[in-house]
Formats: C-alpha cells, sequence, structure tokens
C-alpha cells in the first residue's frame, strides 16, 4: 500500500515508467532478489484496472471478474518483457494463521498458472504467500465478504 | 465472580480478607474459587539462620518464595490461597513438623511450609513440604538446590510439587511461554518472537524487529524454539536457540515451509511446505537430512501436532472442502477424519497426556476453543462467539493458552482457560500476544 503511494506521487513528478528502487520496508527483512518498482506497479493498475483479484471463503476458483482482469494483466506482462512479477497471496483474518499461508499459495499458484495460460513465461512469475499477515480490513469481517483474500500482482525487477 | 470470592473470604479472619482485598484500580481479577477448593495456608518459608546472598537475605527470600507460590497456585483456581502476608511466621523446627492444631485454628485446610538455606559455594537450598492440616499428614515434599539469582525459579518447582499434592495431576510453573509480540499498525505489523516464564517474569525477546516472525514452538527441552519468519517475502521455518539468539533455517532451499511442531522426544521436526497449489506436511530429523513426506492428498495439510508418545500425529486438513481435523500414524499411515459436521475445525493441538486434542473452531457465531478425545468424541467447548485461535496446552493438561483478537480492532491478547471449564483469564504481556506456546515443565 505505501509503496503504491509512493509510487503516485512519482506518477505526477515525473515519467510514469521510470524505474526507481524502493527503500525496504523497516519492518520487512530486506529483500536482495526481489525489489518493487512503484511506477510500473502504477502503471498496471492504470491500464489493467487493477493489480489484484479477490476470492471468498476456501474458495480458490477465479470469478469472471477475476479473469478479466487476469487477462488484462497479462496483455500489460507481455508488452512489460523487462520486468518480472511476484505473485502475492493472501488469505482471510477468520483462517488459522497456517491454514491461511497454505491458501495464499494455493490462490497465487492459480492466478499464475492462468497468467501463464495466457501466454506469461513461467520463469518471469514468483508465487509467494502472506498468509493473513499482511491484512488491508485488519478487523476480522464476516466470513466470506473479507477483502483481505486476495492476490496481489507485485512488479518486480 | 469477584463478589462469590468476598463472600467466601468472609467466613475467615479479618487477617485473609485484608490480604484478599483487591485494589479498586487492579483489573486482573483472581479467577473463580469453586466450591470444595481447599484452604491452602502459605506463610512465609523459614531459613535455620539468616544469612545474606547476592539476591538478598534467605529470610527475604523466604518470604518471596511464599510469594511466588501463593501467585502460582491462586492463579489455578485450585484452591483457596492464604497468605504469606498476615500468616504467623514459624521456626525452622516446624517446616517439618507444624503445630497443626495452631494451624487448623488458623482456619488452614492445607499448609505448605519450608525452608531457605545459603550453602558455602554461594547457592541456596530450598525445601518445601504440602500438609493436610485435618489428618496431619505430609501430602509433598521438594527439596533442591538453586543459584540464589535463581530463587524465583526453585519457587516455581515448589509450586509444582504442591500443585501436584493438591490436584494428582502434572504440574506447570516451571515452564516457559513462547508467542509473539506484536507491535504497530495492522496492515504492517511488527511481529517478534518473545518469551516467558509461565507467571509473565524473565519477559524477553528472542527475534529481532525487522523480520515478521510467527507460530513459535518450544522444542521440548526449552532450548529451542521453531517458528516461521517472512525471508525474502516467503514463510519459512527457522530455529532459534533462546540462550544465544542464534538461527537458522530448518531447510536452505527457497521453499515455502511454514507451521513446525517438535516431536516429543526433540529429534524429529514436522512442517509444511506449499508446491504448486498444494500443503503438504513433512518430517525431518533435526540434525538435517532428507525430509520425509507424510501427506500426499491434494489440499491444505498444516498444523501437525504430535501425540505424547510420538506415534501418532493430528494435522487440520481441507482436503475434504472445510477445514477439519485428522489424525494419522507418525509414518502418515492411516490418515483419518475426527471432526465433522457443518463447522471449521483447526489448530490442532494434542495435550500432555494424550487424552485430549484442543482446537479452534469456526462456526456462524464466530470461533472458540475446545477439546475432543483423538477418536474425534465427547467434544466440548470452552469458548465461544469470539474470534479465539491458537490453542496450546499447559504442561499440567488441565488449561490452555490461547489468542483472542479484539472484535473492533483484531488486536490479540493472550488468555487461559481452564478444561474443566470457566471464564478465561487474560495473561498480561508488555505487548499484543499471539501464537502462544507452552512449554514442557523444565528439566
Amino acid at each position: 500500500m505505501r509503496g503504491l503511494i509512493a509510487g503516485f506521487a512519482l506518477a505526477l513528478a515525473g515519467p510514469l515508467a521510470a524505474q526507481v528502487p524502493v527503500a525496504p520496508s523497516p519492518y520487512v527483512a530486506p529483500s536482495t532478489d526481489f525489489i518493487e518498482i512503484p511506477a510500473l506497479q502504477v502503471d498496471l493498475v492504470l491500464k489493467a484496472g487493477s493489480d489484484r483479484v479477490y476470492f471468498s471463503g476456501n474458495d480458490f476458483g477465479l470469478t469472471v471478474s477475476a479473469r478479466a482482469t487476469l487477462a488484462a494483466q497479462a496483455r500489460w506482462l507481455l508488452v512489460n518483457p523487462e520486468v518480472r512479477a511476484l505473485i502475492e497471496g493472501h488469505s482471510d483474518q477468520r483462517d488459522t494463521r497456517e491454514h491461511a499461508l497454505a491458501i495464499g499459495e494455493r490462490r497465487a499458484t492459480t492466478v499464475r498458472d492462468y497468467l501463464v495460460s495466457l501466454g506469461v513465461p513461467p520463469v518471469r512469475l514468483n508465487v509467494t504467500s502472506w498468509g493473513k499477515e499482511r491484512p488491508i480490513q485488519p478487523a476480522p469481517g464476516d466470513y466470506g465478504i473479507d477483502r483481505n483474500a486476495r492476490v496481489v500482482t507485485t512488479i518486480i525487477r | 465472580m469477584l463478589k462469590f470470592a468476598l463472600l467466601a473470604l468472609a467466613l475467615l479472619s479479618s487477617a485473609a480478607i485484608a490480604q484478599e482485598a483487591v485494589p479498586a484500580s487492579q483489573t486482573i481479577v483472581v479467577p473463580p474459587v469453586g466450591k470444595g477448593v481447599p484452604t491452602v495456608m502459605i506463610p512465609p518459608l523459614a531459613t535455620p539462620t539468616v544469612k545474606d546472598t547476592s539476591a538478598g537475605s534467605t529470610a527475604t527470600i523466604g518470604l518471596q518464595v511464599a510469594q511466588v507460590i501463593a501467585a502460582d497456585l491462586r492463579s489455578t483456581g485450585n484452591a483457596l490461597v492464604i497468605g504469606p502476608d498476615n500468616v504467623r511466621s514459624y521456626a525452622y523446627p516446624e517446616v517439618t513438623g507444624p503445630l497443626f492444631s495452631s494451624w487448623r485454628t488458623l482456619g488452614a485446610k492445607m499448609l505448605v511450609t519450608g525452608f531457605v538455606q545459603a550453602r558455602q559455594d554461594g547457592r541456596l537450598t530450598v525445601g518445601c513440604y504440602l500438609y493436610d492440616v485435618g489428618t496431619a499428614r505430609e501430602l509433598a515434599r521438594k527439596g533442591f538446590v538453586v543459584d540464589a539469582d535463581e530463587w524465583r525459579r526453585g519457587a516455581h518447582r515448589c509450586s509444582d510439587a504442591i500443585y501436584t499434592g493438591l490436584t494428582d495431576k502434572p504440574g506447570m510453573f516451571d515452564s516457559r511461554i513462547a508467542y509473539v509480540a506484536e507491535s504497530g499498525p495492522a496492515w504492517e505489523r511488527i511481529k517478534r518472537i518473545a518469551i516467558m516464564d509461565a507467571d509473565g517474569s524473565n519477559h524477553q525477546f528472542v527475534t529481532g524487529a525487522t523480520a515478521t516472525a510467527i507460530g513459535p514452538q518450544v522444542s521440548p527441552d526449552g532450548d529451542h524454539i521453531a517458528y516461521t519468519a517472512f525471508v525474502n517475502r516467503s514463510p519459512q521455518v527457522r530455529i532459534v536457540d533462546t540462550s544465544n539468539g542464534a538461527e537458522q533455517p530448518l531447510i536452505s532451499n527457497a521453499a515455502m515451509t511454514f507451521s513446525p511442531a517438535f516431536a516429543p522426544d526433540g529429534q524429529r521436526i514436522l512442517f509444511s511446505m506449499a508446491v504448486n497449489g498444494n500443503t503438504d506436511i513433512y518430517a525431518l530429523a533435526v540434525g538435517g537430512g532428507t525430509p520425509q513426506r507424510l501427506t500426499v492428498t491434494p489440499g491444505a495439510d498444516t498444523n501437525p501436532s504430535f501425540s505424547p508418545d510420538g506415534k501418532q500425529i493430528v494435522f487440520e486438513s481441507d482436503r475434504s472442502g472445510s477445514p477439519q481435523l485428522y489424525v494419522m500414524n507418525a509414518d502418515g499411515s492411516g490418515q483419518r477424519r475426527i471432526s465433522f459436521g457443518g463447522n471449521r475445525y483447526g489448530a490442532p493441538a494434542w495435550s500432555p497426556s494424550g487424552d485430549w486434542i484442543a482446537f479452534s473452531r469456526a462456526d456462524a457465531g464466530g470461533s472458540g476453543i475446545g477439546i475432543m478425545t483423538a477418536a474425534g468424541t465427547d467434544e466440548k467447548l470452552l469458548t465461544q462467539n469470539g474470534l479465539d485461535d491458537g490453542p496450546s496446552w499447559a504442561p499440567s493438561g488441565q488449561m490452555l493458552i490461547f489468542h483472542r483478537p479484539d472484535p473492533a480492532t483484531g488486536r490479540n491478547a493472550l488468555y487461559t482457560v481452564p478444561i474443566a471449564g470457566g471464564d478465561p483469564r487474560r495473561v498480561l504481556t508488555p505487548q499484543d500476544g499471539s501464537d502462544p506456546s507452552w512449554s514442557a515443565v523444565q528439566q
């Protein structure tokens, strides 16, 4: 979220595609492999409509609107061949912590497989899961309408 | 609850009432004391000769040990504790020869005596005894040598001996609780592994504030903690030495690993690994080697927990479509489902006695903590309609610790609940707390 906001500020100040290194969050182990590119993340959101798709309950199937979003993301990835994407799965606050990690990985894998089916080379896609450790809706909501159950396509170098 | 405790105390001496009065500002209420629990009197421990040690005089330590024993026993609700303040002290010879008629007159059903003696080498000999005042019989005794600065641990060992004498159950006070200390905003929570004595003392952080760390599991010997950290944005099981903070990944490849669990002998560790949308449970020798895959069914198999004899494993799986509890043999054979119905079951933990499996159960009203047998029978909910999760057994097998998020803010706190039933009791931690793991009693 924070990266996205910073990205908007940069997008207004300079060229959209400028590759700006991001200072790692002080609370997350510094990453040597995955470096976010906020300006391109903003571009993905603008061109594909969203950088994320939502799920419900224990489900990991893709809805019609999720498929449309991912098709647009796949097109974006194909016209930006120099970047990779980290497919980050998140889960419901109502899952047990460990089940949430497994479900996040399963959802992220579903998204990766769909992107691959649309022609994105698998080597450009990395799958991970945050379980329920990075909620966007912190208080546990009613099961099934929780907006935390999502997969985010994060553009990385 | 408080009213009942005060009513019960009105029957006792005025000195006892003064001792038990709860200050208005105190928010932690002593748990309700059920009918029929014994009145246990705990005077200050005696000392044969008052001597100064590195931790103070033996007389002062005698009072402090009695205070810790009293606090430990009060926390269980299994005893109506009087003392050590406002209870008459006694001389050294009365440690092993109490004047029972005198204690009987004061209202004691049970009496705890003991002594603190300074040794030549600077350490302390601590002895403690539990007597049935009515029958003038000794029910328990424990004696040991501790460093003067570790007198508190000695007190917990006394508490364990006395608790076992009172209840016939294993002790639980000389043990530690690992948990996740939480701070910061919800979307970027700082989560660190911390460990403390069972009574909340000796609190220390085990991991730093730079990585998100979750799900600690204390090794049977209490020296190591297995937990999951996010390394390079991916979950990874790591093992940390609690004495010096040295840590390393359980397996050193990039696979997504989480949900560790130690075998009762400490020689093997179970964990979940997610590969291509499928999460299975694996076993690995602590010293290394090749992981052995125990589950192969498509779905998410997580939260393994060994039976105390090491022969079986209970785990959570959604292979049926919703999360449920399953039991298998330690080699992965004989997998069978033990929870049924429309509810979601998770986070199973096998009890130290082997009789029970604790779990969290989510239904339309929320989630609560419960227990059932390994055959899936005699299910009983201990908490309901909250968002409770993550149960872990006290070494006594009579109590569970779990975390409860505040329904409005999602902020977690630790609570205990007796398996016999009763109100959950808040466990105070310096920061918000989740994912508790209660160690075995230390050897």
